[in-house]
């Protein structure tokens, strides 16, 4: 049984006990508790099950590396799967529960996949969900979707805030260890502006534990006046619980900081934030992890790592075990060792690989009466859901049993590896120390700023110094290096014992069966065995990045800090490369799992995407619009009356349009002065047609396209002025055209002297249309819109109830129609007055699905829905839009390809249903005969289709083979799930082929 | 996350301010040009891994073009200058040429 001893524990305070629950059983523990240490204490070691066999799983670390004991952490909408236990800090009244188990963590019905282990071999999943290609939805896709996934995902929105952060400083440094401390200490005293984050509550990281002599003092009364000293610098900064979980291009750091863990039980504000850091120079001093050993049953609860047994008893007098077996390849693992003896518990024997182990540590054990059984391994070890015993054997041989010892506990250490993420995410290289067996940044290729010079630099563990004064000496010096300082930190004296060489052991024994691979895990999490790297190797997949994907060693949420060095040195093994030739994996951001609450920050709910709005928009809301979004303006689709479905609502307008007068807001349209004295010549080369030779006053239409001859954009042009013209884009268009206009304005004619302004949002602007339009707007008195004075096509700036105007005579509807332009802020106040001058009329508002219609009836394309980045002008039949006379424009001569003059492009038409219904939207019109893969030949497709209420009949534009050649042709147009629907080609334009309407 | 200076504004922007462009210096081939020239023109692009010059737009800054010259593989920056430059300037060739020798580029280059 693990326990709580009744003295000690560092980070406790007795004086606060907290109660929490896990599965439904309440237990205690006290404040400075991790989850993890807390369910120790309680006597709890099974915590989870693994995700493919449902193995009981207990605690294999006491750090963030922990890869088993993952809970779901609060309840309903707070609830947040996959934390683990390790990094969550105890508070009062905390829930969770375990993972991946069904009924209960105790009797669990999926652990019977364990027993098929041998037949859920390595890429399982490939070789057995291949075929047949029907059995995926039905079969195979739900079984995987089941045993996918270890957490649940919580109901509800997420009610907590989180927020961003943006800092900028000198020098990072990420982790708070004595390492980082150094080497903010140096920074700090160069004056540089500091900023240094840890990820765990305290300062100091493992030395507080295994406390050796820094400065002729003890490590912890070390980091306190240190501490004390940074905590004194204005520009050094520093916080706890805080990860620096990224390194991007150009000193670019993600950091997340875990304000509720700051304050358990206490806290207030965001819950978490999501730090966005540009540092000029970044030292890592992130640590080591330590290796597990593979050995048969190393994944049974209460085989732990043996930093982390004296990590549970020296912070939190937690003992893992009465009995405390330690197995080990190198001197480290003999400080858990002595911790155990000394905390009073059974050290009853420690099985070192190495042959003559004689460190300083071997030999204070000795001197302590402890066993050491030297060139020995475990052979396995017995217990399920809890250790009972070992049986050691010789580590050269097979596995023979030499003896069984009785244990509740082993802690095992394979050696150290440095933590070198970080120096990695941004391309940092390492290489691999054969003597120290870790692979440590290679200081000659590190990860480079936009300068070329070093951005990161590595320190204390992570840079692989083991021993503290190295650890200090490296810490002092990336400090002084990552602030430019000349002159050399004074150095910092340290003792700590002298330790022996390691004896790399990737199997134990060296020589074990089949049957014993079998039982050695790799990755505790995804159940990655010996076995299953050696059989990825015989099947080929011997390159570290494929062994890897196939085994998924290292791809569950702890991303194989614990197992990816031993996977690939078994890999290395398997297909007798050396391991700096097998390589690792790419260590990729985050460090570890980063919430999607921090990623989002604000961004969510109102907060996720701004809306604009146009100046009568409270106006549409009050008066039963229903909205369609169009970029990131919301526009009326239509106004529903009581009772009315938005289709009726849409026809009502329509119908109110061809008879009476309506309205429409069309401020969200795209307006662009372009002004200069090249201004003429400029407009000439973005559009197809000529805007240089439009008179003053005259309005003209005119398409846009791009390099590649597309048509993108279209809309009236008006020309202000001798100078100045004014270009109407699309609702969606005038951003992008605007920058379009910019880029070949400032990089391809720069000596051209023109300016453009987007001035979309400085003007309303406001659409008038049907026959009564002339009659409403004469009402608001202030300017002549006579036909003599004003003619279609052209504009007049004026007064309209007493506001100043620019009227445009342009149509998009067929009807006589003034498009009203007036400063924004006068918008509503001119939009209310037409509404009152309409009011003997009815004027009738209407939205975009009546806009749609109304030019649909009138053949008029649109953007988007009759081009889609493949069309051109020529194929909608607006040849008469493209000058011929123009020695050059924007997309003429991608127009002049073969393809795009081909005779058999898909071309503009109407289409009308035979019986009158309405089509599908982007049907495909069917063409004799089958495609290469079996699919019915097309000849083209739906652009629009709308029921005209004017006709009484479904209508549609389409884009058909050589199209207006097959005027009255009947034509195929495929429906999902039933007959085609026949249709006659016909002209476009259905409704006033003459267009008189217009002229009003 | 790319820093890049402004050489219109004088900001060293953030990435999140700027909009890519693509490949700089193109020469701009339009009707009456053969077909291969304009196939060129319009598709053929060097992407290149390490020396690279490129367009970008301050888009959420002042909103002008410049040009700047990259390593694509280390993302080393010897330096911007405005888009209606027909070449990089002497100083900054200078300077890639320094990190690269023999450096080449469509038909710019340094010398070994
Ligand atoms: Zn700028």
């Amino acid at each position: 049984m693990s326990t709580r001893l009744s003295t000690g524990g560092r980070l406790l305070d007795r004086s606060r006990s907290l109660r929490f629950s896990f599965d439904g059983h309440a237990a205690e523990g006290f404040a400075g508790d991790t989850l993890a240490s807390a369910l120790l204490a309680s006597g709890r070691m099974l915590l989870g099950r693994s995700f493919k066999y449902h193995r009981p799983r207990g605690l294999l670390a006491a750090g963030v590396e922990e890869p088993n004991a993952l809970v779901n952490l609060g309840e309903g909408e707070r609830m947040e799967p996959n934390r683990r236990a390790t990094s969550v800090p105890l508070r009062d009244g905390l829930v969770a529960t375990s993972q991946n188990r069904w009924p209960s963590l105790e009797t669990d019905v999926g652990a019977v996949n364990d027993a098929l282990g041998r037949f859920l071999p390595a890429g399982f999943y490939y070789k057995t969900f291949m075929w047949p290609g029907a059995f995926w939805k039905s079969v195979y896709e739900p079984f995987i979707r089941r045993a996918a996934g270890l957490g649940r995902v919580p109901k509800g929105r997420d009610p907590d805030r989180y927020e961003h952060f943006y800092a900028h400083v000198d020098v990072l440094v990420a982790g708070g260890g004595v390492a980082g401390l150094a080497a903010t200490l140096a920074a700090g005293r160069a004056g540089r502006r500091v900023l240094l984050m840890e990820q765990e509550g305290w300062w100091g990281g493992r030395a507080g534990v295994d406390a050796p002599e820094i400065d002729g003092m003890t490590a912890p009364a070390w980091i306190e006046r240190t501490v004390a000293e940074l905590r004194r610098m204005p520009n050094v900064r520093m916080r706890l619980r805080a990860q620096v979980a990224g390194i991007y291009d150009h000193g670019y750091a993600v950091a997340a900081e875990d304000l509720e863990a700051l304050a358990p039980g206490r806290h207030e504000g965001p819950r978490q934030r999501l730090w966005r850091i540009r540092a000029r120079r970044i030292v890592a001093a992130t640590g080591a992890i330590e290796r597990p050993l593979a050995f048969a049953g190393n994944d049974v609860p209460g085989v732990m790592l043996a930093s982390a047994v004296r990590d549970y008893l020296a912070n939190w007098a937690v003992s893992v075990g009465d009995r405390v077996v330690v197995v080990t390849n190198n001197d480290d693992a003999y400080r858990t060792a002595l911790a155990v003896h000394r905390a009073g518990l059974v050290v009853p024997v420690i099985v070192d690989a190495r042959p003559r182990p004689e460190g300083e540590l071997v030999q204070r054990a000795r001197e302590m009466g402890l066993r050491i059984e030297a060139g020995r391994g475990i052979a396995k070890v017995h217990g399920r859901k809890r250790v009972r015993g070992v049986t050691l054997c010789a580590l050269a041989g097979e596995g023979s049993g030499l003896e069984d010892i009785a244990c509740d506990a082993v802690a095992m250490s394979g050696g150290w590896s440095p933590a070198v993420h970080l120096w990695s995410h941004c391309g940092g290289k390492l290489l691999w120390d054969e003597a120290a067996a870790l692979f440590r940044p290679d200081r000659d290729r590190p990860p480079r700023g936009a300068d070329g010079e070093p951005m990161v630099l590595s320190a204390g563990s992570a840079d692989g110094a083991l021993r503290t004064a190295d650890v200090l000496a490296s810490g002092l010096l990336a400090g002084a290096e990552a602030a430019g300082s000349d002159e050399e930190p004074a150095p910092l004296a340290a003792h700590d014992a002298e330790e022996g060489p390691i004896l790399p052991v990737w199997v134990m024994p060296q020589g074990a069966s089949p049957e014993l691979r079998r039982k050695m895990w790799l990755d505790f999490q995804n159940d990655v065995k010996v076995s299953d790297v050696e059989l990825a190797a015989r099947e080929g997949f011997i390159a570290v990045e494929h062994a890897k994907r196939y085994t998924t060693l290292g791809m569950a949420t702890d991303q194989g800090k614990t197992s990816n060095i031993n996977g690939l040195a078994v890999l290395s093994q398997s297909v007798q490369l050396p391991i700096p030739e097998v390589g690792t994996t790419t260590f990729r951001p985050p460090y570890t799992p980063l919430t999607l609450g921090a990623i989002a920050g604000v961004a969510k709910g109102d907060l996720f995407q701004p809306v604009r709005e146009t100046p009568m928009h409270a106006w549409h809301a009050a008066h039963g619009a229903v909205w369609e979004p169009v970029g990131l303006w919301r526009r009326p689709w239509a106004y529903l009356r009581e009772g009315e479905d938005r289709h009726a609502a849409a026809l009502r307008e329509v119908t109110a349009v061809r008879r009476q007068v309506g309205m429409l807001d069309a401020s969200t349209l795209g307006k662009i002065v372009v002004k200069g004295p090249d201004a003429g010549r400029f407009l000439d080369m973005i559009y197809t047609g000529v805007m240089s030779t439009l008179p003053v006053g005259k309005c003209r239409y005119g398409l846009i396209c791009s390099e590649n001859g597309f048509l993108i954009d279209d809309g009236v042009v008006a020309r202000l002025s001798e100078d100045a013209w004014l270009c109407h884009t699309t609702t969606g268009g005038a951003e992008r055209i605007h920058a379009h206009m910019e880029d070949w304005l400032q990089c391809e004619w720069h000596d051209w002297r023109v300016f453009t302004a987007n001035l979309t949002e400085q003007w309303a602007q406001i659409v008038v249309a049907g026959p009564r339009a002339r009659a409403v707007l004469e009402r608001l008195g202030g300017m002549d819109l006579s036909a003599a004075a004003l003619p279609h096509m052209t504009w007049a700036e004026g007064m309209l109830a007493g506001l100043p105007v620019r009227v445009h005579r342009i149509s998009f509807s067929g009807e006589l129609s003034f498009e009203i332009a007036v400063p924004a802020a006068s918008g509503l106040a001119l939009w209310e007055a037409i509404r009152e001058a309409g009011a003997p009329e009815g004027i009738t508002p209407y939205g975009t699905e009546a806009m749609h219609i109304l030019r649909a009836e009138k053949g008029y394309i649109m953007i988007g829905e009759e081009t889609d980045g493949t069309v051109i002008p020529q194929d909608l039949n607006l040849g008469w839009a493209i000058s011929r006379k123009k020695p050059d424009y924007i997309g003429k001569r991608a127009q002049e390809r073969s393809h795009m003059a081909s005779p058999l492009r898909w071309r503009l038409v109407g289409l009308e249903t035979m019986n009158g219904s309405v089509l599908p939207e982007g049907a495909y019109i069917l063409a004799p005969g089958q495609n290469a893969v079996g699919q019915r030949n097309t000849q083209g497709r739906v652009t629009s289709t709308y029921y005209s209420p004017t006709l009484a009949r479904g209508i549609a534009m389409a884009l058909l083979e050589r199209g207006p050649e097959r005027m009255d042709e009947v034509v195929e147009v495929a429906r999902k799930g039933a007959d085609p629907v026949l249709a006659r080609v016909v002209d476009p334009v259905l409704y006033d082929k003459a267009g008189e309407r217009l002229h009003g | 996350m790319l820093i890049l200076f402004c050489p219109h504004c004088g900001v060293e922007a953030d990435e999140t301010e700027l909009a890519p462009g693509g490949e700089a210096h193109l020469r701009r081939e339009g009707p009456g040009s053969a077909d291969e020239a304009f196939e060129g023109y319009l598709f053929g692009r060097v992407n290149p891994k390490g020396v690279h010059f490129e367009r970008w737009r301050h888009a959420y800054g002042c909103g002008k073009w410049f040009l700047a010259a990259r390593d694509t593989a280390t993302m080393r920056v010897w330096g911007t200058y405005p888009a209606s430059e027909a070449g990089p300037p002497d100083p900054l060739r200078d300077a890639v040429t320094a990190d690269r020798p023999g450096w080449a580029w469509r038909d710019l280059g340094g010398a070994a």
